[in-house]
């Protein structure tokens, strides 16, 4: 166990995994943050706090990672390269580690350009494949990036993106490979709503063993509407959205196209099971968490196996917050 | 053909590697030169920790994310780049050139650690035959 995290217990015990994106709130109220949070972290193994989610300013993820480790949730913590530099992620692994963070997923991060304040200075002195390098580094060798020694190494598992949806296709198998040679213990890809183009990325991953070294969770999520599903793959990048995907919910009358994504969803879940090297599925439902439940009954994935002990010990802390 | 000449390149500067020291008269003479011939062969940025070599002769540094190891998952279904529409992807293209690399054309599965930013503006080719770039940070594998 290179964590211990509830994620890295399951996949290792050969069980399906599942994650879910959690949409961070724009708020200080610790009390709104765990009513948003309830319906996901009951429905998952592990929740994804995101590093501000579309390049906009939202509460951090550590500060979300810090709040849901409390509970006791395991958290899969976004790190991006966008908004800091070499330093302050170092220190922000840490200070992760510190607060009871076991799974990290290091990205690159979208430009500054995707958010509501294009005018912002980018840093990207790092990105996702040096993140993923230097963090495995603080974790196995117990050193910074300087080599300066690091008192109790970070007990991390790894996690990368991957887009099998987005061009040069040929090449992202290979840039898959680089990843799980920088580090990456599992790997959550952009939404998939082409299983024939996910078939042939994972059987090039499989030629190349790389399901056997690194564990590979298929990003999925409902469309609320016809008009979202245009709008996201206009302005949302790496979404990926085919014509047929575009036309059937355009086929649905206007009242029933919620339930026609969410039953797209769930027949890519089912098509995504079948497929040799798929280790679980992460889901993004954007704005309808509430729908989360009624996906993953619907395809037989809950209720999550119990697990027995905390992947997190809650922190010995004083504050009303507290649970 | 732009292999060749990087490789015809290195090996005549190789035997001066002695006189390419950092913050010599001969360096201001190379950021000169670089910036007349590789600005406008590659849109060079003067990073100054050169990788071109391994990125199929196209610089990685006029990514606007400056991503030094592949594309990102961004890159628009037309093969454009997620920051700049009308931009095509620069990796896009890299890993088309490097495919007709036989040298260093596999150096693009390579993982490529950090640039150092102190070095930028200054020369490349000083920097590599001084051996200032090209190391990785101490705590680096």
């Amino acid at each position: 166990m290179k964590s211990g995290s509830r994620l890295e217990r399951v996949l290792r015990s050969g069980r399906f995994a599942v994650t879910a994106e959690l949409t961070p709130p724009r708020t200080t109220d610790p009390e709104a943050i765990y009513d948003h949070a309830r319906v996901v972290v009951a429905s998952c193994d592990a929740v994804n706090t995101i590093d501000s989610s579309g390049a906009s300013a939202n509460v951090s993820s550590l500060a979300m990672a810090a709040l849901l480790t409390r509970q006791g949730h395991d958290v899969v913590m976004q790190l991006t390269c966008r908004d800091r530099n070499r330093i302050a992620i170092q220190s922000d692994i840490l200070g992760a580690a510190a607060l009871g963070v076991r799974n990290l997923l290091c990205l690159t991060g979208d430009g500054v350009q995707a958010g509501d304040q294009p005018e912002t200075k980018p840093v990207f002195d790092l990105e996702s494949m040096t993140l993923l390098s230097t963090a495995r580094n603080m974790r196995d060798k117990g050193c910074l990036l300087s080599g300066r020694a690091i008192d109790a190494p970070p007990r991390l598992f790894l996690g990368a993106a991957s887009n099998p949806f987005a061009p040069p296709h040929d090449v992202r198998p290979l840039r898959l490979a680089k990843k799980v040679e920088a580090g990456a213990d599992f790997i959550q890809t952009q939404y998939c709503f082409d299983v024939d183009r996910l078939q042939s990325f994972m059987s090039a991953a499989r030629d190349r063993g790389l399901h056997e070294k690194a564990f590979i969770l298929i990003g999925v999520g409902p469309l609320r509407s016809a008009r979202t599903a245009e709008w996201m793959r206009e302005n949302v990048p790496g979404v990926v959205i085919s014509d047929d995907i575009v036309s059937r919910m355009k086929g649905a009358p206007r009242g029933r196209q919620k339930a026609e994504g969410t039953r797209i969803c769930v027949e890519i879940i089912e098509q995504v099971r079948e497929i040799p090297g798929v280790s679980g599925i992460h889901l993004m439902a954007y704005r309808q968490e509430e729908l989360i439940p009624e996906i993953l009954n619907a395809v037989g994935l809950l209720p999550r196996e119990p697990d027995g002990e905390s992947s997190t010990r809650p922190l010995e802390t004083s504050g009303s917050t507290q649970r | 053909m732009l292999e060749v000449a990087y490789a015809t390149s290195y090996a005549l500067l190789r035997p001066f590697r002695r006189i390419l020291k950092p913050g010599t008269k001969m360096e201001s003479l190379f950021v000169f030169g670089e910036k007349i011939t590789k600005r406008p062969l590659f849109d060079c940025q003067m990073c100054g920790d050169c990788v071109l070599h391994s990125t199929g002769m196209t610089c990685p540094m006029t990514c606007p994310k400056n991503l030094r190891n592949g594309p990102c998952g961004g890159v628009r279904p037309n093969g454009h780049c997620e920051v700049v529409p009308d931009m095509p992807c620069v990796w896009v293209k890299a890993w088309e050139r490097s495919s007709k690399m036989p040298s260093y054309g596999s150096g693009i599965l390579s993982i490529i650690p950090p640039p150092d930013q102190r070095l930028v503006g200054s020369s490349a080719w000083v920097n590599e035959f001084s051996r200032i770039s090209g190391t990785p940070p101490d705590g680096w594998e």
